[in-house]
């Protein structure tokens, strides 16, 4: 058992111009655990996020990675230490080949480092990267612009990218949205797979039920605080957790 | 004392010349590099209209600021409008129209010393022991003047509050029914307009010298960025700034530093605190 | 009744291609591919040795032409990593002062001086514009557009570097023809050293940068970074051209830093086609000799190539080159429609 998280923030807070985004917000994540973030709409998921992974300067509050101070890290040197995020809105490089747009992740110094010898070919692993998402290799699929893809393609290549970073930590903002239940049932093999090789797992999800059957410890956000961690089941039957999504009565009606 | 006298003077001088730019830029996001040639057209239009066609200075005057407006206008609706969004060739354009402007008139011989505008008021007086010309005075008045309602114009007005809405976010301006296009269209003919009116209270000051155009140019960017692009308040401070760095750096070290202060200022400015003063976009900073 | 046709575009039947491979089926194909190219490189190799037949003016107008066809292919690699700049003419004059500098103050010959001055001023550029690269676009355009000018002041007002005066008297190089073959030589080698660079996986992360920045950092990829070396490899040619345009002339000035060598790589570049280098470098081949031939109507010419600058921002946005290359490798017929007989 390891002494030190993998990830730890610490009173987390940011402002925008005035506005409060991210109220004091503070959690410790084991290596290898997979931990929720949820929330209604406008809690500050994705801001945390950002706040994690460097996208956005806190007003106060430190990041932790394996004990080191990282706050003051730029994004690209978080995914150099091993920290790899999806992004909710997602926005591939529209002009090239789906296979070529995980050439770049590839080229990154982080990428290189480990891939190390078997690097050879960077086309080619692209290819396998996108196989092993479940993109079919024989098909055109791979070799169509990434501006001709379907949505549940689009998300699979985000997943492919991080993955290409060989992450230690892996930050998915709301991968399940807009995919039928279909296809988050053929992605929770992939999902699982990447937890045995020892990835840290966050994920941001509004899919409640789909996101239970992965992590056994959510964290609830509201109006940017934190107001639950614990369990699934848990945490779900707390009073609080459940005015914040479904609203309170405003009283009796006559 | 005259240092502090005449450097306000500069100062005033600097931010009416910047104004129509800052305006526009602030307004409707968009970057009127033919700032310069618009200034200059101002000028000859006005002389044009004076000199050539007789007609009564203060008509030439205002003739001059209706037509300056409409090549704003004009310029927005064919230009601008093509490449609305991508603002490098917005940059790219505008500084070309505004080379094209400028250039034609050095072209066909407006260059010679008969190119003058008078005075509104001849003559000057003494102001704390520091004489200082009717037409300085008359400076200082319409850049306070314009400064003010500019600021009403833009926070307190119907029409000024929809350009601000549609400079902050265009789709959420057009769900309400601000159409974008026009209001841009009107923002870039209202910059024009205070810029003819900025060329035709400074220009008497001296000849319209065809360099000007380029100078004014360098004044409005150096002004906007030292003060932050979208801030009234960045305006007024950076202009200050600039009036009296120049007017002493022409004291101090001689008058050809005097542009130096200019460039030097956009220089450190970019460098250092690329949102100026006041500037609203901290987010760039933020930014990585 | 309604038009009997409808317009078709075909490619022309000589193209199986991928993207590094030709599958050529005849010697006719090769032609066809090869052709043009070859006969544009041909033009200029042999062009110098026609001294005899166009006159020494008209090849210290190829040099120029090559100075600027040099800065529009830097324009052009800035253009592609999401950098517009509005003063190429800094690298010119960095490039010409410190090859001057060099030989004026030590005396050192030009075989040296222009090398020196090349990686040193492209190291200086780079240096210099390095804060601004991890602002917006707008901010890079706008420093560009003033550091020629605050050069220009600068010499003048603290009067060094020969101040307005300029440094004089300078090594030449030897005669005019030679120096044209390695001004052509510096031409291509950039043009199809940064074409290899663009399409090359490098190049993907430059043009990612270009479209997609949020996405480049979030793959780990330092983007201030790879813009610097970006603008060091750009600088190279423009600080190239500047020294060895400085010791032909034997002189170098202020006018080092002119307009004219940041307008001029701009129009040409937009006109040829952004983004295809070649358009770059035709666009230069092609603007500096008209310009030449009009020379008599002085500073119309500006006019003119600000107006055809905004006509094809504006109107013809892939420029020249995009147009005739897509004019030739399809063609346009008019076919019968559907369910006429």
């Amino acid at each position: 058992m390891s002494a030190v998280p993998i990830l730890a923030v610490d009173r987390l807070h940011k402002r925008f111009s005035g506005i409060g985004a991210v109220y004091d917000v503070s959690f410790e994540l084991e290596e290898g655990a997979a931990l929720g973030i949820i929330g209604p709409n406008g809690s500050g998921k994705t801001t945390l996020v950002n706040l994690i992974t460097g996208f956005v300067r806190p007003t106060s509050g430190r990041v932790f990675f394996r004990g080191k101070d990282i706050t003051h890290l730029m994004p690209h040197e978080r995914v150099g230490l091993g920290i790899a995020r999806s992004f909710q809105m997602v926005r591939p490089f529209y002009n090239l080949p789906t296979f070529k747009n995980l050439i770049i992740p590839l080229y990154s110094p982080r990428a290189r480092r480990i891939k190390g010898g078997e690097y050879g070919n960077r086309d080619e692993v692209a290819i396998h990267l996108l196989e092993e998402v479940g993109f079919e290799r024989d098909s055109q699929v791979p070799y169509k612009m990434a501006s001709n893809l379907p949505h549940g393609y689009l998300k699979r290549l985000e997943l492919a990218r991080c993955l290409a970073l060989e992450p230690e930590v892996l930050i998915l903002d709301e991968l399940f949205s807009g995919m039928s239940l279909s296809e988050i049932a053929s992605l929770l093999p992939l999902i699982e797979k990447i937890r045995e090789q020892g990835t840290t797992l966050i994920m941001v999800e509004h899919r409640l039920r789909e996101l239970f059957r992965i992590v056994k410890e959510v964290i609830v956000l509201n109006f940017g605080e934190k107001i639950a961690e614990g369990a699934p089941p848990e945490v779900i039957g707390m009073e609080n957790v459940r005015k914040a999504y479904l609203g309170t009565e405003v009283g009796a009606s006559a | 004392m005259a240092i502090l006298i005449y450097g306000l003077v500069n100062s005033i001088i600097l931010i009416l010349a910047a104004l129509g730019f800052s305006l526009t830029f602030g307004l409707s996001k968009v970057a009127n590099f033919a700032h310069g040639g618009l200034y200059l057209f101002a000028g000859f239009a006005a002389w044009l209209l004076h000199k050539r066609l007789d007609l009564p200075y203060s008509v030439a005057i205002l003739v001059s600021i209706v037509l300056t407006s409409l090549l704003g206008a004009l310029i927005y609706r064919f230009i601008l409008q093509r490449v609305r969004g991508i603002e490098l060739a917005e940059v790219i354009a505008t500084f070309a129209v505004g080379v094209a402007i400028i250039e034609t008139f050095r072209s066909l011989g407006f260059v010679t010393f008969e190119f003058n505008l008078s005075p509104f008021v001849k003559g000057g007086t003494r102001i704390l022991g520091v004489a200082i010309d009717y037409q300085r005075l008359f400076i200082i008045g319409v850049g306070l003047l314009l400064a003010i309602l500019l600021w009403v114009f833009t926070h307190h007005t119907k029409i000024g509050l929809a350009l601000r809405g549609i400079a902050q976010d265009e789709h959420t301006a057009l769900t309400l029914g601000i159409e974008s296009d026009w209001a841009a269209m009107l923002s870039v003919a209202i910059g024009s307009a205070l810029t003819a009116v900025a060329a035709l209270t400074i220009l008497p000051l001296g000849i319209i010298s065809i360099d000007l155009g380029y100078e004014v140019l360098l004044i409005a960017v150096a002004v906007s960025v030292l003060g932050g692009l979208e801030s009234t308040a960045g305006l007024v401070v950076g202009g200050l700034i600039l009036g009296y760095s120049r007017v002493i750096a022409a004291d101090v070290l001689g008058t050809q530093w005097q542009t130096v202060v200019y460039l030097v200022a956009i220089v450190l400015v970019l460098a250092i605190r690329p949102s100026g003063l006041f500037g609203k976009f901290k987010e760039l900073e933020e930014r990585v | 009744m309604s038009a009997a046709y409808r317009k078709e575009r075909l490619d022309r039947g000589i193209k199986a291609r991928s993207d590094d491979i030709f599958a050529l089926a005849s010697y006719r194909e090769l032609l066809y591919l090869i052709g043009p190219r070859a006969a544009l490189i041909g033009g200029l190799l042999i062009f110098p040795l026609l001294r005899d037949i166009i006159g020494l003016v008209w090849l210290n107008v190829m040099l120029t032409a090559c100075s600027i066809a040099l800065l529009a292919l830097s324009w052009d690699l800035l253009a592609s990593v999401g950098l517009v700049s509005l003063g190429q003419a800094m690298f010119f004059g960095v490039g010409g002062y410190i090859a001057g500098y060099l030989n004026d103050a030590y005396r050192v010959p030009p075989l040296l001086t222009i090398p020196i001055a090349t990686v040193l001023g492209a190291l200086v550029c780079t240096a210099i514009l390095y804060p601004v690269l991890r602002l917006r676009g707008i901010y890079f355009a706008l420093i560009t557009l003033t550091l020629p000018l605050l050069f220009q002041r600068l010499i003048e007002a603290t009067k060094i570097l020969g101040g307005t005066e300029g440094l004089s008297a300078l090594d030449p190089l030897p005669e005019t023809t030679v120096v044209v073959y390695i001004a052509i030589a510096a031409v291509l080698i950039t043009l199809f050293g940064f074409r290899r660079l663009i399409n090359s996986d490098y190049g993907l992360v430059l043009k990612g940068i270009r479209d997609n920045d949020r996405s480049v950092i979030a793959a780990g990829i330092n983007i201030s970074w790879y813009k610097a070396q970006a603008v060091f490899l750009a600088a190279l040619p423009g600080t190239f051209a500047g020294a060895l345009l400085t010791h032909q002339l034997q002189f170098v000035g202020i006018l080092a830093f002119t307009a004219n060598y940041s307008i001029l790589p701009l129009a040409s570049t937009m006109i040829g086609g952004v983004g295809t280098f070649a358009g770059a470098m035709l666009g230069a081949l092609t603007l500096v000799p008209i310009s030449e031939l009009f020379r008599g109507f002085g500073t119309w010419r500006v006019v003119f190539y600000s107006v055809i600058l905004v006509i094809f921002i504006v109107g013809l946005p892939e420029g020249i080159f995009h147009y005739v290359q897509r004019q030739y490798h399809q063609f346009e017929r008019r076919a019968p429609l559907a369910g006429d007989k």
